[in-house]
């Protein structure tokens, strides 16, 4: 290594002397470390934090009977204050689940258009496009969901009120399918070409080669894209707090308004005396939801580099 | 969390870069109520030409949100549509901060019905039904309705976020004494109701959505709304929301309108706190559409 070094810059006399490049190396290296491992600070250092945050409800007012069996969110009720998530996350799972009905066949078809069939200009500028798309701020999608979506709902379907789950469902489908596009065209095209030229080798149709031969091989990658999607709908906030209604609801239809998990700390948390046990409540729903999206991408990391080890 | 003390920082940073070049620019930070919101700006905004060194920063996000802020101590006023609660109270005291209270006005609290809604009158128990939880009216023809424009008849119950001074006080006046009166199985809110962030969205759902029904304060009110009369009593005589049936108290759901500062109000604040409750400070509470405290001769 030092050869080389001293080969490529020729006029430097000793390697070890303790010049300003020296200090420059050493400096960019520990500041590359720490970017490197910021990561990892970041990700315990709020855990942590929301933990804390969390304890005291944890320990004191939290019964896991009504944290995640009750219905009732009255964290303000002067009598008797109840802490019922059921509703919630019941909002978030609807809203998700619609969500992934929606963006699962829109991605997994662009996906596979992307990969497999387009090519040359096409190919870049759709890829340049499906990113823009992911760029799109959250509360933008919010705003298209209030004020293009509702109306459209209530026109199409005559129900009472278009923020419902649909509505939310439609738009985070949307805002989920880019990046699920993304992953999922990166799994179909770590199939390997001599699977496809074996495929057509065989006679296969080119229908008959995607469907027979590059999806079962890329399915892992698709899982994951999938999974890195649910994660996507389940932290999303400020476009479901602003098409579902805000409504605590044990939903029935799909035209039903309710509250998701996200929204609700949004909601709430700026409002609430800090170390107040409706405050603990709140980071209590963080943890969960902590717990919950990290299981999500974990899970989705490990099926993806799963596949690409193999 | 964060932000708070980044706030402060730059609040902390910009009063003392506005004393050294301004003289005796005092910034008064005031928040919380959205009731009151609207009369707090007027209130800061017309400030200036009676004490040029003294501005007011006004800021809303509900009572709840005014009452943490003073309980956390991070503004001067806070805006409050609403008691303190005496839990909220001895927290306050507890991290050092001493809340006092001020009456500053009156609001009558409005329900809101889309103008094609035929309904005129609601009694205590029929909104009770509506609201409440475990109340039996769901469709507009559990009251003989029929509301143009609504083909699924279903109620579209519009309410607050749990910790707005306004739905608070709904549910202490109406719902409890729906509950008393046996309609409803709990003094509290039923599940499904669409907690809208301010009480600008409230009227503007309303006024969008046929089969909706929403409340409010009346300062809120527009046009293309109806105000519902309102009895306490089913079949006695109903009171419309104004502000002459506020200010004498003939409506039933008129509340008071809450100012705290934490202790006694000394300098620049007292002499603000003075002049809202000046005939000055009144007129203009009382030209928002609201009830001052006392009779004024407003020009």
């Amino acid at each position: 290594m030092s050869q080389v070094r001293v080969r490529q810059t020729g006029n430097m006399p000793d390697i070890n002397q303790r010049n300003t490049d020296w200090y420059i190396d050493k400096i960019v290296q520990y500041l590359v470390f720490l970017s490197g491992i910021s990561a990892i600070i970041l990700i315990v250092g709020i855990f942590v934090f929301v933990t804390i945050e969390g304890f005291g409800f944890l320990l004191e007012d939290f019964s896991f009977r009504e944290f995640f069996l009750s219905q009732w969110w009255e964290p303000t009720d002067d009598d008797e204050p109840t802490y019922g998530i059921l509703a919630l996350m019941a909002g978030t799972a609807s809203v998700t689940g619609l969500a992934m009905l929606v963006a699962i066949p829109f991605s997994l078809g662009s996906a596979i258009y992307v990969a497999e069939f387009a090519t040359g200009k096409t190919r870049e500028s759709l890829k340049v496009l499906i990113e823009l798309l992911a760029a799109i701020p959250s509360v933008v999608w919010g705003f298209i969901g209030l004020s293009i979506m509702n109306p459209l709902i209530i026109d199409i379907f005559d129900v009472p009120v278009g923020l419902n789950i649909l509505n939310a469902g439609i738009i985070l489908g949307l805002m989920a399918a880019p990046i699920m596009t993304s992953i999922c065209e990166d799994a179909l095209k770590a199939v390997p070409d001599r699977y496809r030229e074996a495929a057509e080798a065989l006679g296969g149709t080119r229908w008959q080669v995607i469907y027979k031969t590059v999806l079962p091989a890329a399915k892992n990658g698709l899982l994951g894209g999938v999974l890195l999607g649910v994660g996507r709908g389940f932290g999303e906030t400020m476009a479901v707090l602003m098409a579902t209604g805000h409504a605590i609801n044990m939903p029935g239809s799909v035209f039903d308004s309710v509250r998701a998990l996200t929204a609700t700390i949004a909601a709430e948390l700026g409002e609430t005396a800090v170390g107040s046990p409706h405050y603990q409540a709140l980071f209590t729903i963080g943890i969960f939801l902590f717990t919950i999206t990290f299981i999500i991408n974990l899970s989705a990391d490990l099926i993806v580099r799963g596949i690409r080890k193999s | 969390m964060k932000a708070r003390p980044i706030a402060m920082f730059f609040v902390a940073a910009a009063t003392v870069i506005s004393s050294q070049h301004l003289a005796a620019n005092d910034l008064i930070q005031n928040k919380g109520s959205d009731t009151l919101v609207n009369v707090a700006q007027a209130w800061a905004e017309a400030y200036p030409a009676i004490n040029p060194g003294v501005t007011v920063a006004v800021s809303g996000g509900g009572s709840g949100t005014g009452i943490a802020a003073m309980i956390n101590g991070t503004v001067d006023i806070a805006n409050a549509s609403r008691k303190m609660k005496d839990k909220e109270k001895k927290k306050a005291k507890e991290s050092g901060q001493d809340p006092v209270e001020f009456v500053v006005g009156y609001d009558a609290l409005a329900v809101f019905l889309h103008q094609d809604n035929p309904a005129t009158e609601f009694s205590f128990t029929q909104l009770g039904k509506i609201f409440g939880r475990g109340g039996d009216t769901t469709k507009w023809s559990d009251l003989g309705l029929k509301v143009p424009g609504c083909g699924s008849d279903k109620i579209v119950v519009v309410s607050r976020q749990n910790n707005s001074g306004t739905n608070a006080y709904f549910k202490s006046s109406v719902l409890k004494a729906a509950a008393k009166a046996g309609v409803i199985s709990k003094g509290s809110f039923r599940q499904g109701t669409l907690d809208m962030h301010g009480s600008k969205d409230v009227v503007d759902l309303v006024e969008k959505t046929p089969c909706a029904i929403g409340y409010s304060g009346l300062a809120y009110a527009t046009d293309h709304l109806k105000l519902a009369c309102i009895s306490v009593e089913d079949g006695a005589s109903c009171v419309s929301p104004t502000v002459a049936t506020a200010s004498d108290r003939s409506y039933p759901i008129a509340r008071p309108l809450f100012m705290y500062t934490n202790g006694q109000p000394k300098g620049s604040i007292k002499e603000y706190m003075d002049w809202i409750l000046s005939d000055a400070g009144q007129c203009i509470l009382k030209k928002k559409g609201y009830a001052p405290v006392r009779d004024v001769n407003c020009m």
